[in-house]
């Protein structure tokens, strides 16, 4: 069981527990504002870009190369900028929080 | 060969140049083939422009047919925001669980009607109703209207010998003229309705600009989803194993309904004309020449796909272009992906298997390059489930 929660770019905090899926499916499910998954988590869209609380960017696995190809083109890119369809719920992001990019 | 085979067409000149020069009445286009170029390329709509001269960016280009300037299509940063953001929420209503089960109302009665008959041409018969029945769902207007659209056939934009017919352009054209007439008479709660009421730099949107944001709707919508729905059944026809894994897990249509659109990138490029000179890929792009980005030969890149000639269903990095990237991208993706969905579930659902009895290819010609598109007819006989 992790909890995971999204601030909106208009300040609002969702929060959720989940056990399996993705930052990003779970979002989609609570019609969080700001993430659509459009593609359905491929990595062709990037409607699920988030910037990871700088304590919680360095747990996880470094985007691949798809990935960070993808953020380079997209808005209000950050250092701490990741595609949260590519972020899998598990044990290491409890507690994580992330901030939807647009 | 299989009939469901699309091959890379750009390949070669992909590998080794990157820009296939392509010569479009006097009006020469640099395609640009590599993923890498064409997403930046697409990107970078300072140098690259869509607002030029109403027509100019479509290849072929139609600037000898059309003087309306479709929108958002044709304009760029910061009047395309504003446009945009006119309609965005418009294209999102496929997500709706009323307009999906609409989608699923319209697929489910035009299979069971060609179940019925068993041996059907696909394209006449099966993808164009159901293109046309599903596009009043996205325009919000009664299904009835559906019937003039089939009636113009397939080839309302072009004729059979030409790509670039302004007869058959004139239909559609005074066809969506009288529509907002009508409209403007008795003010209702479709796309043209809410387009007439929106208001656009502080003043009412005019008649030439909702008909700008129509011509692009249906032009848009028409060609790419009629060969996303039969080159899909070619597919399925030739591998019966994808259905019965479409039907056993349900969650494989995510996946499957972007590696089909990546495999048959149905728009196989779109253009830009060049604001200042640059540099792409070794070609100069001289200023106001054209140059175009061509989805259909990035989403086969080695780079970047593994496998490209592959279709695999469940292919987890997908970053495809089929839908086009940055400013531009499609608004309709959002229609065109629900309904595809809608279609692999019900079909796999009702059919059994499907067999291809004959079919006409449509090749597209693009000087040193043929890529298959689709098909001209697809004969099939569908088998249904008892
Ligand atoms: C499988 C089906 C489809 C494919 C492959 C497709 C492909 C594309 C591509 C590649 C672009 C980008 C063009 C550019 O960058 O210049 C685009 C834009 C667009 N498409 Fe689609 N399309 C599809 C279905 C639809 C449908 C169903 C509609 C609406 C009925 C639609 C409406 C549009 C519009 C309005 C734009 C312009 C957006 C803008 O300029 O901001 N498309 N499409
Ligand atoms: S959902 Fe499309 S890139 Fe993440």
């Amino acid at each position: 069981m992790a909890k995971i929660t999204y601030i909106t770019k208009s300040g609002e905090t969702f929060e959720y527990e989940a056990t399996s899926g993705n930052l990003m499916e779970l979002a989609v499910k609570n019609k969080v504002p700001g993430i659509d998954g459009d593609c359905g988590g491929v990595c062709s869209c990037a409607t699920c870009h988030v910037h990871v609380a700088p304590e919680f960017y360095g747990k996880l696995d470094a985007p691949s190369e798809i990935e960070s190809d993808m953020l380079e083109f997209d808005d209000n890119v950050s250092e701490y900028s990741r595609l949260c369809c590519q972020i899998p719920v598990s044990d290491l992001v409890d507690g994580i929080k992330v901030e939807v990019a647009n | 060969m299989g009939i469901s085979d699309f091959p890379d067409a750009f390949k070669g000149t992909r590998e080794t140049k990157g820009v296939c020069p392509f010569n479009d009445q006097n009006d020469p286009v640099a395609m640009l083939l590599r993923f890498k170029d064409v997403r930046k390329a697409a990107h970078d709509y300072k140098s690259f422009i869509s607002g030029a001269k109403p027509g100019r960016i479509v290849v072929p280009s139609e600037v000898n047919i059309r003087e309306t300037r479709q929108i958002p299509f044709e304009v760029d940063p910061p009047e395309h925001t504003e446009y945009r953001a006119l309609v965005e929420d418009w294209f999102k209503r496929p997500l709706q669980p009323e307009y999906e089960a609409g989608l699923e109302r319209i697929v489910e009665s035009e299979l069971e009607r060609v179940l019925r008959k068993g041996s059907i041409e696909v394209i006449s018969e099966l993808s164009l109703p159901i293109q046309s029945k599903a596009l009043t769902l996205l325009l919000n207007i009664p299904m009835e209207e559906a019937k003039t659209w089939i009636s113009w056939g397939v080839h309302v934009f072009r004729s059979e010998d030409s790509d670039l017919d302004g007869e058959k352009a004139a239909i559609l054209y005074d066809y969506i003229d009288a529509e907002i007439d009508k409209v403007i008479e008795n003010p209702d709660d479709s796309l043209y309705g809410v387009l007439l009421n929106s208001e656009y730099q502080g003043r009412k949107m005019t008649k030439e600009e909702v008909k700008g944001v129509l011509i692009l709707t249906f032009a848009g919508g028409r060609d790419t989803v009629i060969n996303y729905l039969t080159n899909t059944l070619a597919y399925l026809a030739e591998h019966p194993e994808a259905l019965r894994q479409l039907e056993d897990n349900p969650e494989l249509v995510n996946t499957a309904i972007e590696e089909l659109v990546r495999y048959f990138s149905p728009l196989t490029h779109m253009g830009r004309v060049v604001a200042k000179e640059k540099e792409v890929c070794g070609h100069t792009a001289k200023e106001d020449t054209r140059i175009s980005l061509c989805w259909a030969s990035a989403n086969r890149d080695e780079g970047v796909f593994e496998n490209p000639n592959e279709v695999v269903l469940d292919r987890k990095m997908n970053p495809h272009i089929a839908f086009g990237f940055g400013t531009h991208k499609c608004l309709g993706a959002t229609h065109a992906r629900q309904l595809m969905k809608v279609f692999l579930r019900v079909l796999t659902k009702k059919v059994e298997s499907i067999e291809i009895i004959d079919a006409q290819e449509n090749i597209e010609d693009w000087g040193a390059h043929q890529r298959k598109v689709g098909f001209d007819s697809l004969q099939i006989e569908l088998n249904p489930k008892k």
